[in-house]
């Protein structure tokens, strides 16, 4: 494709190439890379620059992102070749004159960059992500399911999980099986399992034990790697596997 | 079966082969030179001492359940689909029971002088 400029005012000298990956399943083959220059100062994020070639240049390329400043996990993508969430990585820090986005991963593509997330939802649903309990905080007489600080750690950095999917992107067992159940609700299940005012570890150790469930993780550790919110899903696995194991209780 | 038994199987028939195939490794470079301990009477001879036939035996079995488990993990994770996966794990039993008793039955003639 031809290469294009911003019409954007450009107000430093800082230009990147940026490459888009277009793809539309429903008539095109494979994807090709669309390549525009774009302006950039040390704060733009690599959403604004695709925000930038959408709103001037090509106003057909394809992103889904919301909120800005990962909290909702929206505008994850490949971004020189790594899985990142686009609002939450500076061009200034790529440290590349040449960026490209293509879409995640492990993922089937919708369009351009966006992904179609159901198997990660519906995978995330199925490890029960809830509170399980018979009682609840609201139940009269009104009281609270009070933690201690050290029981609060067992879990409190798998509750920041976006569910962005950017760990079942960068996930290699995730690339040929199709059914694992992946790094992030493994994660989770973690979460609700080390939780102590859950109730329902049985029932979620029961479909994490599965021919394509926790066994399958080789530990790469590539989740834990790429996690914009620091979770470490690798180590929520093995942890898991104590419970199955008979290490933990 | 659950899939956390047979993973216990898996990593429980890994350390007990390793632990086995040490005391055979052992045994050939300690009670003699390890070319010599090659030669045919002397392979046979192990066969024939009842408690280390015992020793191969149970290193057959154990790095067969530990091959043919990894085997079918492979398998798994390389394709999916019911028919598939049911095919790879009954193939995979299969097989290993023909090479235990293939192997076994090498293991009982050459103890009974048959070989």
């Amino acid at each position: 494709m031809a290469q294009e400029v911003s019409s954007t005012e450009i107000s430093s000298s800082n230009v990147i190439t940026l490459k888009i990956a277009k793809y539309n399943p429903e008539h095109d083959e494979e994807a090709k890379f669309a390549e525009f220059k774009v302006p950039y100062e040390r704060w733009t994020t690599v959403l604004d620059a695709i925000l930038d070639v959408k709103k001037h240049l090509d106003h057909s390329v394809a992103v889904r992102y919301s909120c800005r400043q990962a909290s909702c996990g929206s505008c994850g993508m490949m971004i020189n070749g790594r899985p990142r969430l686009a609002c939450f990585t500076k061009i200034s820090e790529i440290k590349s004159d040449v960026i490209t986005v293509e879409p995640m991963k492990n993922y089937p593509i919708v369009r351009d960059l966006v992904v179609d997330l159901s198997t990660l939802i519906s995978k995330h649903r199925k490890v029960v992500p809830y509170m399980v309990r018979d009682d609840s905080e609201i139940t009269s007489p009104t009281k609270e399911f009070s933690q201690t600080p050290e029981q609060l750690e067992e879990y409190i950095q798998f509750a920041n999980c976006i569910k962005c999917g950017l760990c079942n992107s960068a996930c290699p067992t995730m690339a040929t099986d199709s059914s694992f159940l992946g790094p992030q609700a493994l994660a989770q299940a973690y979460r609700y399992v080390a939780d102590s005012r859950d109730k329902g570890k049985d029932k979620r150790l029961k479909v994490i034990d599965e021919s394509h469930g926790i066994w399958r993780c080789h530990f790469a550790g590539s989740c834990s790697q790429v996690c914009p919110k620091g979770v470490d899903p690798a180590m929520g696995i093995q942890l898991l596997r104590g419970y199955l194991l008979g290490f933990r209780k | 079966m659950r899939e956390s038994i047979i993973m216990k199987i898996h990593y429980g028939t890994a350390l007990g082969a390793v632990a086995l195939v040490a005391v055979h490794i052992l045994f050939r470079i300690t009670m003699m030179d390890y070319t010599e301990s090659l030669q045919y009477e002397n392979v046979l001879a192990n066969y024939q001492f009842i408690p280390y036939a015992i020793m191969l035996e149970l290193i057959l079995v154990l790095l067969s359940v530990h091959g043919f488990n990894g085997l079918r993990v492979i398998l798994l994770e390389l394709k999916q689909g019911r028919s598939y996966e049911r095919a790879v794990t009954y193939g995979c039993i299969a097989a290993m029971a023909v090479l235990i008793a293939y192997g076994s039955r090498t293991i009982l003639m050459a103890s009974m002088g048959m070989a």
